[in-house]
């Protein structure tokens, strides 16, 4: 097996071995199970004339508490990418671990693209798994599946990714600890960041738009946490915001349109890049 | 022509440069900063020499090590690996290593440790067993093959980390303190690994503090002291001086001054210590301290020890 496959298994195994895997699998359970459960109430809720609520109703209830709920989930996972991601090099280098293993016919490139294959592939079959589990759960209990589940789960998983690439990124020079926080924060600036370019759109005001462009060409979590969104709301109420014209653009909880081609072609080179950093960086680290 | 073309091609395909020695090194510099860990290492290991890296804490030991593995990358110079320039990766196919710094993965079993470094480095999967097994029992460490490296004493890790050096029959072996966390015991054991290695024809470069251990199973040593070499040379070499204690009364300062001729000599009152003095010049020594009017109750002519020499070296270059 080529070394860069053999680091990207240690990777998956060393998270199965500590547990990781298993701790995610019994939270997740968890917060389906009482998720499904809270879902389930909607349909109990009645009106003031004591009639059950049309399934329309529910249905739109239903998207915006499904859209609360994924951004916490897509929350927890970039925030465990990020400090997964933090001591991802720097702590083997810090230990030593990594020192015999580099004295092997091993390139540093292989390492670093090994590692976050190893990751990628943990966030990525999580998100797929728990966001499946989730959706299913919320159909079982209300009978709403959101109009783009696939492309859900995969805005939801892609943010995770960038967290785990910057978080890289920044282990291969800073220290574990220091890398996850710096990561961390970035994720919650760039979110920030987005709500600002939100409140310039409703106010019209093309400096606070600006911020927003800026902080998605930098960090595109947002920009993709915004197609996630777009992918649970129903038509109806795509429609609804459109005809509000720019006052409905100005909601950071929804999304009018879907993220532009450009953008995404932009996350493309954006991780390219990151990755690319990360192993021009890691290479030039003296150990 | 064309048989020669194939040979050449399959030893190059091994890693291998015939004639060339082990480690190469012309000039090797490194810095950090406006600190200089190595200046100007030079200096040639045959191949299937025991050759012993000496030198205080902080010397350069280590430095040397990762400069010539490609972790540390040099201000300046050159070094070779079997013939190839150091970072080549193919060469790394046919070296082990053992850091100072020794870690493996907690959460693996020794043999599946061994396994990885097996596929690292890359041996085909059916050695693997044989390879495993091998290094397993030359390290003590057959027993305990199955559990878990967390559950591993330091000594028992860096036990392991020697058997992952081993694995594939490397042509070259750095080992940085091979010793530092093992008992007694384990100390006779690595100075018959590396006797071992010797008999089979593999060069061993072993950085080592430990005098003792360097002595009993090095052909060769190079002494390091702030980053520089200041003796190389085979143990013979080295060590040709004769250490003389002299335990004599009745000498004045003077006259101890005077006996400055036979050499360094460390003046403790009564008894006086010769570093290195010829064994031929005894007689005449112990003629010169009677006619200075000195009692002289003790001779105790022996050997210089590495130490001696290794203390000797580091008090000159600080006198320097």
């Amino acid at each position: 097996m080529p070394p860069v496959f053999v680091i990207a298994r240690l990777t998956v195994q060393e998270s199965s071995r500590r547990r990781l895997l298993l701790a995610l699998l019994i939270l997740t359970l968890v917060v389906v199970g009482f998720s499904a459960w809270g879902f389930n109430k909607i349909t109990t809720m009645t009106r003031s004339d004591g009639t059950p609520l049309p399934p329309d109703q529910v249905s739109l209830i239903t998207s915006q508490l499904l859209i609360v709920i994924t951004f916490m989930f897509s929350g927890v996972l970039a925030l465990s990418a990020a400090v997964v991601a933090g001591p991802l090099i720097s702590g083997e280098v810090e230990s030593g671990l990594l020192l015999a293993m580099l004295a092997r016919p091993v390139r540093r490139s292989e390492v670093v693209i090994g590692k976050w294959l190893g990751l990628a592939a943990l966030v990525a079959v999580y998100a797929a798994g728990a966001g499946s589990l989730e959706l299913g759960a919320v159909d079982w209990a209300t009978g709403y599946l959101p109009p783009h589940p696939v492309e859900l789960l995969m805005f939801v998983a892609a943010e995770g990714l960038v967290l785990l690439s910057l978080g890289m990124l920044l282990s291969t020079r800073l220290s574990g600890i220091t890398a996850g926080v710096i990561a961390l924060v970035a994720w919650l600036m760039a979110w920030i960041a987005g709500v600002v370019g939100d409140i310039g759109t409703g106010l019209q005001n093309q400096a606070l738009q600006n911020v927003g462009v800026v902080s998605h060409l930098l960090l595109p979590s947002d920009g993709l946490w915004r197609g996630a969104i777009y992918a649970m709301e129903p038509d109806t109420l795509i429609a609804a915001m459109r005809a509000l014209g720019t006052a409905g653009r100005a909601n950071p909880f929804a999304a009018v349109d879907p993220p532009p081609l450009e953008f995404m072609a932009w996350v493309a080179i954006w991780f390219a890049l990151v990755l690319g950093a990360s192993i021009w960086s890691f290479r030039r680290r003296e150990i | 022509m064309a048989e020669l073309a194939e040979k050449t091609e399959a030893a190059s395909a091994k890693g291998e440069v015939a004639g060339t020695p082990a480690v190469k090194t012309v000039e090797l510099t490194k810095r950090f900063g406006h600190t200089v860990a190595l200046a100007g290492l030079s200096m040639t290991v045959p191949r299937g020499e025991v050759f012993g890296f000496l030198g205080p804490n902080g010397a350069g030991k280590t430095t040397a090590v990762k400069l010539l593995l490609g972790l540390l990358k040099p201000t300046s110079g050159e070094g070779w690996l079997l013939g190839r320039p150091v970072g080549d990766l193919t060469t790394r196919s046919h070296i082990g290593y053992l850091p100072e710094l020794f870690r493996y993965q907690g959460w693996l079993s020794a043999a599946e440790v061994l396994a990885l470094h097996c596929e690292l480095a890359p041996l085909p999967r059916s050695s693997w067993r044989d390879e495993i097994s091998s290094a397993l029992e030359t390290v003590g460490l057959t027993d305990r093959a199955g559990d878990k490296v967390s559950t591993f004493s330091k000594g028992m890790q860096q036990r392991l980390g020697l058997g992952a050096a081993l694995v594939g029959e490397p042509e070259l072996v750095f080992l940085d303190e091979p010793t530092s966390a093992l008992d007694p015991v384990g100390r006779h054991d690595v100075r018959e690994i590396i006797r071992g290695l010797a008999s089979r024809g593999t060069a061993v470069f072993l950085n080592s503090h430990l005098l003792s251990e360097v002595e009993q199973v090095c052909d060769r040593v190079a002494v390091v002291d702030h980053g520089r070499v200041i003796a190389s040379g085979t143990m013979d070499e080295l060590l040709g001086g004769t250490t003389v204690r002299v335990r004599a009364a009745g000498l004045t300062q003077a006259d101890k001054n005077r006996l400055s001729s036979f050499g360094r000599m460390d003046d403790e009152g009564d008894q006086m210590t010769f570093a290195s003095l010829d064994a031929d010049r005894v007689p005449e020594l112990v003629a010169s301290i009677v006619s200075m009017g000195g009692r002289v109750y003790e001779v105790a002519p022996r050997h210089q020890t590495l130490e001696d020499r290794f203390l000797q070296l580091l008090e000159d270059e600080e006198t320097d």
